[in-house]
């Protein structure tokens, strides 16, 4: 049979084809999904390919079914990947909170479209930005990996698992309409060019198990239900062993560790690109499809010698602080243009220094911010 | 008979999780003790074993067992249940539900999973209202009864359990009461051996908030009440409509032989790749 995943060869690629093949290649057992535009070439491709390899795959009856379904297949042992947008990811807030609490790997594909609401579902959008971070109740984790073009889909799907796999927790790739349905040339990795991690398994006799085992690194080996471990997992805040607790100091414990896996790991998270920031009084911030736009923008403006640099956050949670920081905070004006009224800038503002000037650059009509948009807003400030 | 205690106790979590949640005269409990004896009588390994259950007293019930457990969202419990025996098919899933839990937050979802007929067994403990909220009423709370939430009696009429899910496509629909327990441990039981989507709706009293709310006496008067307002599925058969009236039915409603999902998706899976191969 041939390999699914294009291994070393070049080919035109869809951005949500090239998140199927990603989840392949970081070894996707499990899929469950619900149909909703724009992210459904994915189950649709996954439908096609997870049955030749012998993986599961199934259709659940809403979006609520299919994160609660990844979970449980997940806790059974199987990487776990879902796909949806707006609509079905505000339906899946209540299984992503769950899993952030009961410390499940599985990665959730968000798909942006224009909301709120149903709003325009076939058009682009970066209105989940905050959703992403807070839209399930409660203090919890929370991993955001942006792509900006058809390969990094691919890359940042198989970085999503292993984040994912390794700190057990939710890992969320927040692709948006246009870099979902784009088109691009891609040149895939070699297959011994691409790093997967799996989960880490107890080794200790099955009496010694402790399901959320306190480590050095605040994430504990995790057993498979079948494996020979019997533990028990529940929503309700827990102790050591999965049960559930209301004394103080094992909620603290518990509550402490689900913070500190990521915020004592920054450096594991941590991904950005910078452009021409060094020399550059003002500075493009941009993510995802907008990023694009953003360094097109740079282009015009050196071709009329004015210098802008261009900073892009790839994982925007946990954002990036310390390194924003010291590359923005000597700069006169920082433009953020988003595909909202504003959500990212609200961490550039609390980011950077009174002295730099933040101005922001919207659109909420389901069309992109053009390049020639970003230049007029540039000449305006500078 | 021999006391079957020690045989329960080996598949609790005794030393460490006991006492439990449930109020005194609550029929959770006896629901679990067959729950046990049914996988005792069939000899199941504790580690081939997953209980999943969603939110509610029932619900309470895995953090007791010595299975693989899994206590998950409200009205849930089925489809984490889903997932967790596609990924493994080799686990003996069972998803333990109380009627709210069941039928309303979770109706789309055991609707479905009927439908599809995947290999799991869901128990639903129908004790007429939410009771760890305080007695609420719910899909399964009689027209005219008191809750807290139907003050002046409930107006909307309520689920079949058993009619819903045959309906639905499960190939296994039974009922029982924990009155009749010896009777319930032989459903649990047929419902475990099925090879399918088994559903075994059990009666069960709760004294403390719906019960109350009803007037309808102590734990005790509840049980005699189960005893006394239900009838078995062959003598029912054998009597004429206005002698059944009012009566709920025990026993076996469906039981046939249906192929089951996770079977159906690995043929799938040979039959995909052997042509893939060809």
């Amino acid at each position: 049979m041939k390999a699914i995943v294009p291994w070393g060869e070049t080919r035109l690629v869809q951005g949500n084809e090239a998140v199927a093949l990603g989840a392949i290649a970081a070894g996707i057992d499990f899929f469950a999904g619900y149909p909703i535009t724009p992210s459904t070439e994915i189950a649709e491709m996954l439908a096609r390919y997870l049955p030749l390899k012998g993986k599961k795959w199934i259709q659940m009856e809403d979006e609520i079914a299919s994160i609660s379904a990844l979970i449980g297949a997940s806790l059974a042992g199987a990487k776990s990947m879902t796909a949806t947008s707006g609509p079905g990811f505000s339906l899946m807030q209540e299984g992503l909170g769950y899993a952030c609490m009961t410390e499940v790997p599985l990665v959730l594909v968000n798909v942006m479209r224009a909301g709120p609401s149903t709003g325009l579902p076939t058009q682009v959008s970066q209105g989940d930005v905050m959703q992403a971070r807070w839209g399930t109740h409660g203090d919890h984790p929370c991993v955001v990996l942006v792509p900006a073009n058809v390969r990094e889909c691919f890359d940042l799907t198989v970085r999503a698992f292993n984040l994912s796999e390794e700190f057990r927790t939710p890992v969320i790739l927040l692709s948006d309409e246009v870099i979902g349905h784009m088109r691009e040339r891609v040149t895939f990795p070699q297959r011994e060019g691409v790093h997967v991690l799996d989960r880490p398994q107890p080794v200790c006799p099955v009496e010694w198990y402790q399901h959320y085992h306190q480590t050095a690194s605040n994430v504990s080996p995790m057993a498979n239900y079948g494996s020979g471990y019997r533990f028990h997992v529940t929503g309700l805040t827990h102790d050591v062993h999965g049960f559930p607790t209301r004394k103080v100091d094992e909620v603290n414990a518990k509550m402490s560790r689900l913070k500190h896996k990521i915020t004592r790991r920054l450096d594991a998270f941590e991904d950005v690109r910078a452009h021409g920031i060094k020399g550059s009084r003002v500075v493009i911030f941009a993510y995802g499809s907008v990023y694009r736009s953003a360094l097109a923008a740079q282009e015009i403006l050196a071709r009329k010698r004015r210098k802008v640099g261009v900073f892009r956050p790839v994982t925007i949670w946990p954002f990036p602080d310390r390194t924003a920081k010291e590359m923005l905070d000597d700069k006169d004006v920082l433009i953020v243009p988003e595909l909202n009224q504003g959500q990212l800038i609200h961490e550039v503002e609390r980011m950077t220094v009174d002295s730099v000037r933040v101005v922001p650059l919207h659109r909420v009509d389901g069309y992109e911010i053009t390049p020639e948009e970003i230049v007029a807003k540039v000449q305006e400030v500078m | 008979m021999a006391s079957r205690l020690p045989d329960e106790y080996r598949y609790l979590r005794h030393k460490k999780r006991f006492p439990h949640v449930w109020c005194p005269g609550c029929g959770i409990g006896i629901v679990l003790g067959s729950i046990i004896r049914a996988i005792d009588s069939l000899g199941w390994e504790l580690n081939d074993i997953l209980m999943v259950s969603g939110i509610g007293c029932t619900s309470r019930m895995p953090v007791y067992v010595d299975f693989n457990t899994l206590h998950t969202t409200h009205g849930r419990a089925l489809a984490f249940g889903t997932g967790a025996k596609m990924a493994n098919p080799e686990l003996n899933v069972m998803a333990v539900m109380g009627d709210g839990d069941a039928l309303a937050i979770g109706g789309n979802h055991i609707i479905h999973a009927a439908r599809r007929n995947i290999d799991i067994t869901s128990i639903i403990v129908n004790n007429s209202n939410y009771g760890m909220t305080g007695g609420q009423f719910s899909p399964t709370t009689p027209r005219g009864m008191k809750t807290s939430t139907t003050p002046y009696g409930m107006i909307e009429p309520e689920f079949d359990i058993c009619g819903l899910l045959a309906g639905a496509g499960a190939p296994f629909v039974a009922r029982g009461s924990v009155y009749h327990v010896m009777e319930l441990d032989g459903l649990i039981r047929r419902a475990f051996e099925k090879k399918g989507f088994s559903v075994v709706e059990v009666l069960s009293p709760c004294p403390t908030n719906f019960g109350r709310a009803n007037r309808l006496g102590d734990a005790v008067a509840m049980m005699e009440h189960l005893r006394d307002s239900t009838i078995p599925i062959a003598q029912a058969a054998k009597l004429p409509p206005e002698k059944t009236k009012g009566k709920m039915v025990r026993g076996i409603f469906v039981d046939r032989d249906v192929p089951e999902y996770t079977d159906l998706y690995q043929e799938l899976c040979d039959r995909v790749q052997a042509e893939a191969g060809a």
